[in-house]
């Protein structure tokens, strides 16, 4: 808050905040001849200052291996890690002011629920009382109170989670990992943790990195999400961003549903197989490619009569999902095509499967993928 | 009604019926290995030493009497019986700073072996087994080859130039601590290691990420959850320690004695039973004794919350 900027115009944008952690060019390169992986391929990705930043993709694309480069655990092959401006990667991970929530929780079996929120205050020489004021915060904090003195195998999985929660969040550190902290718990209690997890980051002002594979966990909680494949950060984006502007086929395909329709690139836009030409959004990085895919989500397009204008096709399924209905039509000459429109109460589908229908795509639909 | 309860408590009694029988025989193995022999220690205790060895049957105290006095042989005055107690407490500091001794290397050994890949664990431990293939008389007479004068620790130090003439290693209480350290280890790591392989390898990253140092992981995470490994070793190791015979014996020679060596001298030269088997009790109340004190302490400061 020192940065007037900050308070003024609470933007979301990463340049007009303090950048927390910098990745500079990180790799990590595990094993050696037939036993090599390169777990982070020269990752580099700026976070700011009390983000909540998500890191997103499938299991084993290098989430774990860049928080554990951030945490200190492991030293990266090349590249480096700064945080707020100073190189961290020599430091060994009790002499980084970062504190993890690990994905099995981590906790302490032979202390109590409060000895394991007092450790790290403990470790970094705090005074008693301090200590036992934050240890009192803290657990008012993640609603613990009353469990203070219970073993920490005396506890539930969500208040297990909460426990480490509190524990890595009492010595204060600039930085808090999340490492896929939900994906243990239950439906409901996932939802409600996510909800909890914002609360904490607004009333504590710590960044956030939080790793999940789960896109909707990403969408609903993060300020800005990076997307990660096979070692690689594709894209780096808020919400909004990464769902409607999917820079790669990758990114379109891990987070929602989405259509992909191949063309040709003209000045306007993009000429279509069946001769429609659309106009679309172009991404970052993109190549001077002739040949390239377009991306159009389902809700961003509408389902008419045969017409002169929009893409023309056959109707095959009629899919009901309750709060909206999924239209499967063969488009002419450019593949499926799925429509998805909101039902309304008592309204029948005005299309039946066999039915001549065009597709009318809404303005700035259609995103162009840079591979 | 009445029926039913009836046939409700025969089933009773046939159940407990049963689990007399099933259990019977762990009860004869315990009697006849356990109970049995120590009955019959406490009964030749209290009779009469026989002239050439074995009992007289008769009531006499002399057995007890002389695990703590001793008469001039020549004018009859009563003594301590300060070769014993010389005896006892050489016993107890040896077998104590032998289990020390086997904690300090068997736990680092065991450290190093549960933080192996889970495939090549196995190999390590085969090979911490394999000094058992070969006899303790055996082993013993080797690491004669080692301490002796001539032997390769004073050979090795003498071809170094740091010393001129051998040291005497051979028939000291150093001969015997080497030797019990020796034979007594795998017992210390075996258990240290089980508790460790137990141990989620997560929690010490947890304590670096939360500040503290290699030190300090070890003394609050590590040491409190291999803490059950490190009693039952220190147990292992210290009960057999106390009554080691082998190795005082072959590597400490006559000057220091322990109280295997004791006992079995009266058993043997000595022909007075009765004090053989009263010092066997002595050395099991003893063992007894250390134990509960161990356990209790270690049960104490482990049951801590934190601090
Ligand atoms: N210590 C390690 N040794 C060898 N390979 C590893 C190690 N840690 C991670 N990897 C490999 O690196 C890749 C990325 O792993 P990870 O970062 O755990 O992925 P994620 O958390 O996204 O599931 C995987 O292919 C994994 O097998
Ligand atoms: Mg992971």
């Amino acid at each position: 808050m020192s940065d007037a900027k900050t308070a003024e115009n609470p933007s979301k944008s990463a340049n007009s905040r303090k950048i927390a952690v910098d990745v500079q060019g990180a790799s990590k390169i595990f094993g050696t001849g037939a036993d090599r992986v390169a777990a982070l391929d020269n990752v580099s990705v700026t976070i700011a200052e009390n983000e909540f930043f998500t890191l997103l993709g499938p299991s084993g694309c290098g989430k774990t291996t860049l928080l554990r480069l951030i945490a200190g655990f492991e030293q990266p092959t090349a590249g480096q890690i700064l945080l707020e401006g100073q190189d961290i990667s020599s430091l060994p991970p009790y002499a980084r002011p970062v504190n993890t929530v690990f994905q099995n929780y981590a906790l302490f079996p032979h202390m109590t629920v409060a000895g394991n929120i007092a450790f790290g205050l403990e470790m970094l020489g705090k005074p008693k009382a301090e200590i036992k004021q934050t240890v009192a915060a803290m657990l008012k904090l993640v609603r613990m109170e009353d469990l203070a003195n219970r073993k920490t195998s005396q506890i539930s999985g969500g208040q297990q989670q909460r426990v480490a929660l509190a524990r890595a969040l009492a010595p204060r550190p600039k930085v808090l990992l999340l490492d896929e902290p939900l994906s243990a718990l239950d439906l409901k209690l996932r939802k409600e943790m996510q909800i909890e997890l914002k609360r904490l980051q607004h009333e504590t002002g710590i960044t956030f990195i939080f790793v999940t594979h789960d896109q909707e966990e990403a969408l609903t909680m993060s300020d800005r999400i990076a997307v990660m494949s096979k070692g690689k950060i594709l894209q780096v984006g808020s919400p909004r961003e990464i769902y409607d502007h999917p820079a790669e086929r990758f990114v379109a395909n891990f987070i929602g549903e989405t259509n992909f329709l191949e063309g040709e690139r003209t000045k306007k836009g993009v000429k279509l197989a069946n001769g429609v030409e659309l106009a679309v959004s172009l991404p970052e990085g993109l190549a001077g490619k002739s040949q390239v895919t377009i991306v159009i989500r389902p809700e961003h397009a509408r389902l008419t009569a045969r017409a002169k204008t929009g893409l023309p096709g056959i109707l095959r399924h009629v899919v009901f999902f309750g709060t909206d209905t999924h239209y499967h039509v063969d488009l002419d000459a450019c593949g499926e095509f799925i429509v998805r429109e909101q039902n309304n109460r008592g309204a029948a589908p005005a299309f039946k499967a066999g039915d001549k229908v065009s597709i009318a795509i809404g303005e700035n639909a259609a995103q162009m993928l840079r591979d | 009604m009445a029926h039913a309860a009836h046939h409700a408590e025969a089933a009773r009694r046939k159940d407990i019926r049963n689990r007399w029988m099933l259990a019977s025989p762990a009860l004869v193995i315990i009697f006849l290995a356990a109970v049995g022999p120590l009955f019959v220690m406490l009964v030749y205790s209290f009779l009469a030493k026989g002239d050439f060895g074995n009992v007289k049957w008769e009531f006499s105290t002399q057995g007890w009497f002389n695990v703590v006095f001793y008469r001039d042989i020549f004018d009859d005055t009563l003594g301590f019986a300060d070769a014993n107690m010389t005896i006892f407490w050489r016993s107890v500091r040896l077998a104590l700073i032998t289990t020390g001794l086997t904690l300090v290397f068997g736990f680092p050994t065991a450290y190093f072996i549960a933080t192996r890949q889970p495939n090549k664990r196995d190999m390590w431990l085969f090979l911490i087994t394999i000094p058992f293939w070969t006899n303790i008389l055996i082993r013993t007479f080797a690491m004669q080859e080692i301490v002796r004068n001539e032997g390769i620790i004073n050979s090795a130090l003498i071809w170094m130039g740091l010393i001129d003439s051998p040291i005497q290693i051979m028939f000291t209480e150093w001969a015997v601590l080497f030797g019990m350290t020796y034979v007594y280890l795998p017992l210390m790591v075996l258990p240290l290691y089980a508790s460790m392989e137990k141990i989620d390898f997560r929690l010490v990253e947890a304590g670096y990420d939360l500040y503290a140092t290699r030190l300090q992981v070890l003394r609050r995470v590590i040491i409190p959850l291999v803490k059950p490994g490190m009693i039952a070793g220190s147990i292992l190791v210290f009960i057999p320690s106390l009554g080691a015979y082998v190795t005082p014996s072959v590597l400490g020679g006559g000057k220091n004695m322990m109280l295997g060596n004791l006992i079995a001298l009266q058993f043997g030269a000595g022909r007075d039973w009765p004090l053989g088997a009263a010092l066997s009790i002595t050395l099991m109340v003893i063992v007894t004794a250390a134990l509960l004190i161990y356990v209790r302490n270690a049960a104490k400061s482990g049951g801590g919350a934190h601090g």
